[in-house]
């Protein structure tokens, strides 16, 4: 008699939650996390972006001071010189990471024997952090005994440049790891997009007696461009938040010749512990990513609607 | 409630510039019950310090600490690269993570300012602990405002190695003297050491006459160029926190282009960004055959284990006098100080600890493990000064050691002079004196700002 008691109370206790009372349930907790780690410091961040406060005066509260730290920021030569050798590199390192990325994504669509074990040695840059790349590229780069200046034919020791001391080449130096780094990235994307393309495209076009080249502009290329548009999408963001890298090769040296605005922004938050200044500098970089990313997002709408 | 949300939004910012820090250390596992309990109910004490040997020196003593009173205290390492950025997030925290913790002196002014470290300056006196460090240490490491937030550690300052081998060598010390006019010796000023630098540089053989301080990311470029504008006469400031004229010198001037010049002309290829690792491997390669660097990181150039051709072949010597006569070292090393927010009892178990560690039985064995003692009697002992072939150089540096700025704006400032030596240093642009003229403006401005200057 209990037994039976027992099966019957427990579908009614199923019963006592409706289906949205589940789905809150199962997406409350990330709600909760999200608006506590997310949400709210973006808030009260751009509250402190207005205010002079140093995070490790804890006595000492925000004092509003309103536009102040965005008219500092936005009329600091020193602030616009940062941003434009960040857009420089972000450009051209993004720009050379699609060509190199696409390149070889066409190369390794072909099928041919190690095919696979290509690709894999090609992704390995991705897998590991980034600050251990640095630390690698460093030994590279030595014109004592790193093996590059060698490669490019200065074949005596010292004979080449010192790519990391120079400020003309220091950011180029930058550029080129971090293109051999993210370039995988920009290959494998797409070589999803090239996996994907029906056969009968180039069957038809074949028929039409259409040039490779022709094939390759009014067939692939379009084909491959949504896909290689989102990782120039993901690469861009990345690259303007590049932090890692530079420290670990040139530390924004020499000079300020790689002293990239998030390296800045490291420095206004953690070594000078200007939060409030620091806060307001990250509300402008955010903007801007926002903005760039908005173009990219609209380029790829008109892709996809054509 | 701000301090909380303050480091919410600071993690914002560290999300915007994409994972700066590296992961911090775990902290040391919990360690076993003391054996007794103690007086005041403290049986456990932690110490944070930076990641590296002194600090596991810290922790045996720290072992006879805990047989002696029962009181276990466990060092907590940090990497130095995340060290500061832990320290000033418990700051901001008001947080009891640690009772001590062992801080570089830069940090004294901020610390002691904003109410983080404990005033130790009555238990110092009382205790006589103030007598028994040297005078300029006890200056640098300890005290701010005319009070005492610190007691005096690990003492360490820059110091140079050179390689012994070539400076006796008969055919170079002959050569040297047709050269130069005087003997091959350990430099007496800064011009000899630049004639040495010279002399040693040959690039055909992968050989260069010195390795200095490049480095931008933190303070290295600034510490190794301040010994040279320190011994050419001039001065961060004067005493009335002026820097216009004090600092941006004709001397100072020569101070940098001197730096540059032995940056440009004698130091191996590839050190744009160099700092005590750099240095330590220039040396150990065989490029280099002077290298600076701080006291603490010469042990490895002793060793057989890492320096395997040249560790019976290393002499060092205390940073040479300017032209003048001025002869100053940068200050390193790092005094321990109680934590301002823990409770009575623990601040009074860590001051036993600090008076346990301080007297000269243990300094004496701190010494011995390879700590750099600050204690007079011990730096001046026989048994001190034969125990490592570093330590009669580490005990004379003691007496003239001088620091870059130690007020809460330190941050500022060093964000300028590392960016415009580097500027100057490494990448060229400019003159030593505009350099010295921007750093001059930049940093009156920040006093201005801060109220040091009207």
């Amino acid at each position: 008699m209990q037994l039976t008691q027992a099966r019957i109370a427990r579908p009614q206790r199923r019963r006592s939650l409706t289906d949205v009372q589940i789905q809150v349930l199962f997406i409350a907790p990330t709600i909760i996390l999200l608006v506590l780690w997310n949400i709210f410091p973006l808030f009260y961040s751009l509250y402190l972006s207005f205010t002079e406060f140093s995070v490790i005066k804890p006595d000492v509260p925000p004092v509003w001071i309103g536009l102040q730290n965005y008219n500092k920021l936005l009329n600091d030569p020193r602030i616009w010189q940062y941003f434009a050798l960040t857009g420089r590199y972000v450009v051209t390192s993004v720009a050379l990471q699609a060509i190199v990325g696409f390149g070889l994504a066409m190369f390794l669509r072909e099928r041919f024997k190690g095919n696979g074990l290509i690709t894999t040695l090609i992704l390995i840059p991705i897998m590991m952090s980034p600050v251990v790349i640095g630390l690698f590229w460093k030994l590279i780069y030595n014109p004592a005994f790193g093996i590059f200046n060698y490669l490019i034919g200065y074949s005596v020791p010292n004979s080449g440049p010192d790519w990391l001391g120079e400020a003309s080449r220091a950011l180029w130096a930058v550029i080129i790891v971090d293109v051999w780094m993210w370039s995988p990235f920009v290959m494998l994307l797409c070589l999803s997009g090239l996996k994907a393309i029906p056969d009968y495209l180039y069957e038809a076009a074949a028929i039409d007696r259409a040039s490779p080249w022709f094939q390759f502009w009014r067939v692939t290329l379009p084909q491959v461009a949504p896909l290689l548009l989102i990782a120039i999408l993901f690469r861009t963001i990345e690259a303007f938040k590049t932090f890692d890298l530079v420290m670990g090769l040139t530390g924004g040296g020499p000079g300020d010749a790689t002293e990239l605005i998030a390296v800045h922004l490291y420095r206004a938050a953690f070594t000078r512990f200007t939060t409030g200044e620091s806060s307001a500098l990250a509300y402008i970089i955010l903007v801007i990513v926002i903005a760039v990313s908005n173009l990219y997002v609209r380029s790829l709408n008109r892709i996809r609607g054509e | 409630m701000t301090k909380k949300l303050g480091l919410l939004s600071l993690g914002l910012a560290a999300a915007l510039i994409a994972g700066c820090a590296a992961p911090a250390t775990p902290a040391a596992p919990a360690a076993p019950a003391a054996p007794a309990a103690p007086a005041g109910g403290v049986s456990e004490l932690t110490i944070w310090w930076a990641e590296w040997d002194p600090a596991n020196y810290l922790q045996e003593l720290a072992n006879d600490y805990a047989k002696e009173k029962g009181i276990k205290v466990n060092v907590v390492q940090e990497p130095w690269g995340t060290y500061y950025n832990k320290v000033t997030a418990e700051w901001a925290a008001k947080g009891t993570g640690y009772d001590m913790v062992v801080g570089d002196s830069q940090w004294l002014g901020q610390a002691a300012t904003q109410g983080h470290y404990l005033d130790l300056t009555d238990f110092m006196k009382e205790k006589g602990l103030d007598k028994t460090v040297t005078p300029a240490t006890l200056l640098y490491y300890g005290t701010y405002d005319g009070k005492y937030w610190a007691f005096p550690t690990e003492g360490d300052a820059l110091g140079w190695a050179y390689r012994k081998d070539l400076f006796e060598d008969p055919a170079e010390k002959e050569a040297f003297k047709a050269k130069y006019g005087y003997d091959l010796d350990v430099p007496k000023d800064l011009l000899q050491l630049r004639d040495i630098a010279e002399f040693f540089t040959r690039p055909d053989k992968n050989l260069y006459g010195i390795a200095i301080y490049t480095q931008k990311d933190y303070d290295a470029i600034t510490m190794g160029a301040q010994n040279f504008i320190f011994n050419f006469g001039a001065d961060w400031k004067n005493d009335n926190f002026e820097v216009e004229g004090v600092l941006n010198t004709e001397d100072a001037a020569k101070a940098l282009e001197l730096y540059r010049e032995l940056y440009t002309k004698f130091m191996p290829p590839g050190l744009s960004n160099a700092f005590f690792q750099e240095m330590n491997d220039a040396f150990i390669s065989g490029q280099a055959v002077m290298i600076t660097n701080y006291f603490a990181f010469f042990p490895a150039l002793v060793n057989p284990q890492t320096n395997p051709n040249f560790y019976d072949k290393v002499g060092f010597f205390s940073t040479p006098p300017g032209p003048g006569g001025a002869q100053f070292a940068s200050l390193g090393g790092q005094g321990i100080s109680v934590n301002a927010y823990i409770s009575p009892e623990r601040q009074q178990a860590a001051k036993d600890f600090i008076e346990w560690f301080a007297s000269k039985p243990v300094q004496e064995k701190w010494a011995a493990l390879g700590g750099y003692t600050c204690n007079i009697e011990v730096l001046n002992s026989d048994t001190f000064k034969k125990a490592t072939p570093y330590n009669p150089a580490f005990a004379e540096t003691m007496n003239f050691v001088k620091d870059f700025w130690n007020i809460p704006e330190f941050g500022d400032l060093l964000v300028v002079s590392q960016r415009e030596l580097s500027k100057y240093i490494v990448e060229g642009t400019g003159t030593a004196k505009e350099a010295l003229d921007n750093i001059a403006r930049e940093h009156s401005e920040i006093l201005k700002k801060a109220g040091y200057l009207k």
